[in-house]
């Protein structure tokens, strides 16, 4: 399969008058191969949706290389975007959909873009499985879900090549949650694109993705197949994550504890940025930070 | 999904509830009123409102309900000819105002930077002067008429619009509907009419409202002083000047005075009633209210 | 029997939204609530404290060990809100007040509600602080909530919570806006105060597997209903309503494992 998208070490600060620099993504590598589906995790905070927001030009790249189709991505200015061939479907299905408009007219943007003149706004509302006749109605008539599968509508409707979902699902009522995760998946998938999935809930990621990524502070901790990731997490991050998921299984049992605070990205702990919350913390992760993959850890180091 | 028949309709769907409330009906009865009167005045007067073939300053009576003033013109038929002068004139300012005001501040808040610096440092300027004086320093520079009044009003009354519509602006550039937009291509022209400003008429049109009253005054207030409208025009604002000369025979002030003070309450409680219609959390307050 | 909650009714503006909803909390107990939004869990626990929003008429009863809350006066009904009966919400952010410290908003609470003095507020304070695990308490007390990270700040707000010695706690989503590898924290906290002081602690969450860890009895809700009760290993491994069956169906572990 060939690359879709490559972010070499990507750094993104944010900076603020008065605050110390923000590295909210410090040295992140990453690729997403066409007709792939990858799932990137990990806790609020860690830079997941910022490096999201970097990928379609929303943040600037401090340093790193972000490339779509061996093209660099340019932040996005006043001019023009002429890159859509990455389409983006946020977070908040409240905020996702412009409210003064019809919901077919916000569609028909997406279709101008892919200068698709056969298909109609309805026919893609048909396809994310909402009914043909709302595409005359307003945002406001929707619930969440549908204004998320009409979200996704419009993003499929530029025919892109890569779909990004920053957190897509969170806002949602937990039975439409892996319904619209599914959704994306597949219609992703039989068109042909990329997908990078961000969220927050690795159990939902682990029902759609091919490629789980975890990050963790700014990084990515650890990249593999979601069934080995899932069967058999390396780092003990990814093991503390997935330990902690409670599971509805009746049986009444806690789910493990990870001691300790998420540090301030803006002051990260020396050598590896998880050995303050480790349990198998060795001298070697307080001086050294291990700067290589798919698994950055010591305990995995690649010979 | 709600499938409420009121909400389909959006704004004008959500008026009715808020339009219930007294001080709005009053408000639209007053308001409607002077537009009837500014239209109907020459055929509602009775008498020309420039020829001086009264008695002087008679007070009021069966003959001429609001009296006369002190050249025998009647004052009823001064004030009804005033709306024609006054209201038309301060709906354009307001419009005119909205539409520099708000743009300006649109651009401003959408393409940041320089354009935001020079356009908001421009308004901060007028703003750091007292309004009226500064109207009274520029009418009087460009001589004293009505256009030049009106310019002067126009000159401080713009950066209100700015200032606010460029906050709005800044508040709805960030969501992601813009943004989504802007990935699909959308040029920042197209974005900013079709997906920001929609989403910020809204307020804006409420602080219009709001602001007819306080344009009124001004203008009205510039004419006072003798640098708005010339003495035969039956400006409101002017006619309270002339009453003041002749304080003894109080109806020649206290008529157009009135005048005055009705418009600009019946256009503030619109504005109160539009904000209160727009806002969906006032809007529950009040249905909370009538439950 | 702590808190029995029987045919329970709320009409809000004519719409039917609880529509006879029993429920029984015994000490030492969780009962989690489950069910989607909307389907009323949130105006139960509302209704509980009597918070419920104006215009809002209700039927039933809600009977705290015996005496009934919904016709007491509301000077009685506020010694029990916050006393007898306290809240913990989804997103602490909100709940907590930005501008007073810690200290203040744990200690206001007691002096009000227990008429404890400065001293001795201060101390129960702290001592609360140290059995929500808040590192380093003293200090804590005299720190504003925006400077703790949200999981520490839902362990503060459960610390407001049990100020007053509280009989029955209502946790509305207390972990929904928090990561799981600090939700796992403060599961293990609930689960712990629960039973080190023998409160009786209502539920609500959307979340099964929440539900699976922490609950003792669950109860599930739909259009203002209670479908299902029982004890929670009978309720999620072999559920009697066939609701309960959809929303176990369909967890994203469900179509895989």
């Amino acid at each position: 399969m060939s690359s879709l998208l490559k972010i070499d070490d990507l750094v993104v600060e944010h900076r603020t008058p008065g605050r110390p620099v923000v590295r909210a993504v410090a040295g992140a590598s990453l690729e997403v191969r066409a007709g792939e589906v990858v799932g990137l995790v990990g806790e609020s905070g860690c830079g997941k949706s910022t490096l999201a927001r970097a990928v379609v030009g929303l943040n600037r790249a401090a340093s790193g290389s972000i490339s779509f189709e061996g093209t660099p991505v340019t932040p996005l200015g006043l001019r023009r975007r002429t890159m859509t061939g990455v389409q983006m479907v946020f977070q908040d299905p409240y905020a996702s959909l412009n409210p003064r408009r019809r919901v077919g007219d916000q569609i028909a943007d997406g279709l101008r873009v892919a200068g698709d003149a056969t298909s109609s706004p309805a026919d893609l509302l048909e396809r994310v499985g909402l009914p043909r006749e709302f595409a005359s109605r307003h945002p406001h008539e929707f619930s969440g879900g549908q204004r998320q599968r009409i979200a996704i509508a419009r993003a499929l409707a530029a025919r892109p090549r890569l779909l990004i979902g920053d957190e897509p699902i969170s806002a949602l009522d937990a039975s439409a949650q892996s319904q619209v995760a599914t959704l994306m998946r597949d219609l992703a998938v039989s068109s042909g694109a990329g997908l990078l999935f961000i969220s927050h809930d690795l159990s939902v990621v682990r029902l759609i993705a091919d490629r789980i990524a975890v990050m963790y502070l700014g990084r990515i901790v650890e990249v593999g197949d979601t069934a080995e990731v899932w069967a058999e997490p390396r780092h003990p991050y990814t093991q503390a994550l997935l330990g902690a998921i409670p599971k509805p299984d009746g049986m009444g049992v806690l789910p493990a504890e990870l001691p300790g605070d998420v540090p301030d990205p803006a002051d990260p702990p020396q050598g590896c940025r998880f050995h303050p919350r480790c349990p198998l913390v060795m001298d070697v992760c307080r001086v050294k930070e291990p700067e290589f993959g798919p698994v950055a850890c010591w305990l995995h180091e690649p010979s | 999904m709600r499938r409420d028949p009121l909400a389909r309709k959006g704004l004008l769907g959500r008026l009715p509830q808020a339009w219930r409330q007294p001080l709005a009906v009053s408000g639209v009865v007053i308001a409607v009123a002077w537009l009837v009167i500014a239209v109907a005045a020459p055929w509602l007067a009775p008498h020309d409102p420039l020829a001086q073939e009264l008695p002087r300053l008679a007070p009021p009576g069966p003959d001429h309900w609001f009296g006369t003033d002190q050249l025998g013109r009647d004052i009823l038929s001064r004030v009804m000819h005033g709306a024609r002068v006054s209201i038309p004139l301060t709906l354009a300012l307001v419009a005119l105002s909205l539409l520099i005001g708000g743009l300006l501040g649109a651009c401003a808040g959408y393409f940041g930077r320089w354009v935001d610096e020079t356009i908001m440092r421009l308004a901060d300027l007028v703003f750091a002067f007292p309004t009226v004086i500064l109207a009274m320093v520029v009418a009087a520079a460009l001589g004293a008429s009505l256009t030049n009044a009106v310019l002067a009003v126009l000159v401080v009354a713009w950066p209100a619009y700015a200032r606010v519509t460029r906050g709005l602006v800044l508040g709805v550039r960030e969501r992601e509907f813009v943004l989504s937009g802007r990935l699909l291509g959308f040029s920042a022209w197209r974005s900013l009419r079709v997906d920001v400003l929609p989403n910020v008429t809204g307020p804006i049109l409420v602080l219009a409202t709001l602001d007819i009253g306080t344009a009124l005054l001004l203008l009205s207030g510039l004419s006072f002083l003798g640098l708005g409208a010339k003495p035969p025009s039956p400006e409101w604002g002017a006619m309270v000047s002339s009453g003041v000369e002749v304080f003894d025979s109080w109806w020649v002030a206290t008529f157009p005075g009135l005048a005055i003070l009705t418009v600009v309450l019946a256009f503030n409680f619109l504005g109160d009633t539009l904000r209160d219609a727009l806002d969906p959390r006032t809007a529950r307050a009040i249905k909370e209210r009538a439950l | 029997m702590t808190l029995a909650i029987t045919d329970l009714k709320v009409t809000i503006g004519g719409k039917d939204i609880l529509r006879g909803v029993d429920l029984t909390l015994e000490p030492g107990r969780v009962h989690g609530l489950a069910g989607e939004s909307g389907s009323g869990k949130t105006m139960t626990g509302l209704a509980v404290l009597g918070l419920l929003p104006h215009g809002s008429r209700v039927t039933g009863g809600i009977a705290l060990e015996g005496r009934e809350l919904l016709t007491l006066p509301p000077k009685e009904l506020n010694k029990v809100r916050g006393g007898e009966v306290a809240m913990v919400f989804q997103d602490p952010a909100t709940s907590l007040h930005p501008m007073l410290t810690v200290g203040r908003q744990l200690t206001e609470h007691m002096r009000h509600h227990l008429g404890l003095g400065r001293a001795e507020a201060r101390d129960r304070a702290v001592e609360l602080l140290r059995k929500v695990r808040i590192p380093g308490a003293e200090e804590a007390y005299r720190r504003y909530p925006h400077q703790f990270s949200g999981g520490m700040r839902q362990r503060i707000a459960i610390a407001v919570a049990l100020a007053c010695s509280p009989k029955v706690l209502i946790a509305d989503e207390p972990t929904t806006a928090l990561d799981v590898t600090v939700q796992a924290g403060v599961l293990r906290l609930l689960r712990g105060l629960c039973d080190e002081l023998g409160l009786a602690v209502l539920l609500v969450t959307h979340d099964l597997g929440v539900m699976s860890a922490v609950a003792d009895e669950v109860s599930v809700m739909k259009d203002g209903l209670v479908v299902e009760t029982g004890p929670r290993s009978r309720v999620l491994r072999e559920p009697d309503h066939p609701y309960t069956r959809t929303l176990l169906a369909s967890l994203p572990d469900a179509e895989v494992s």
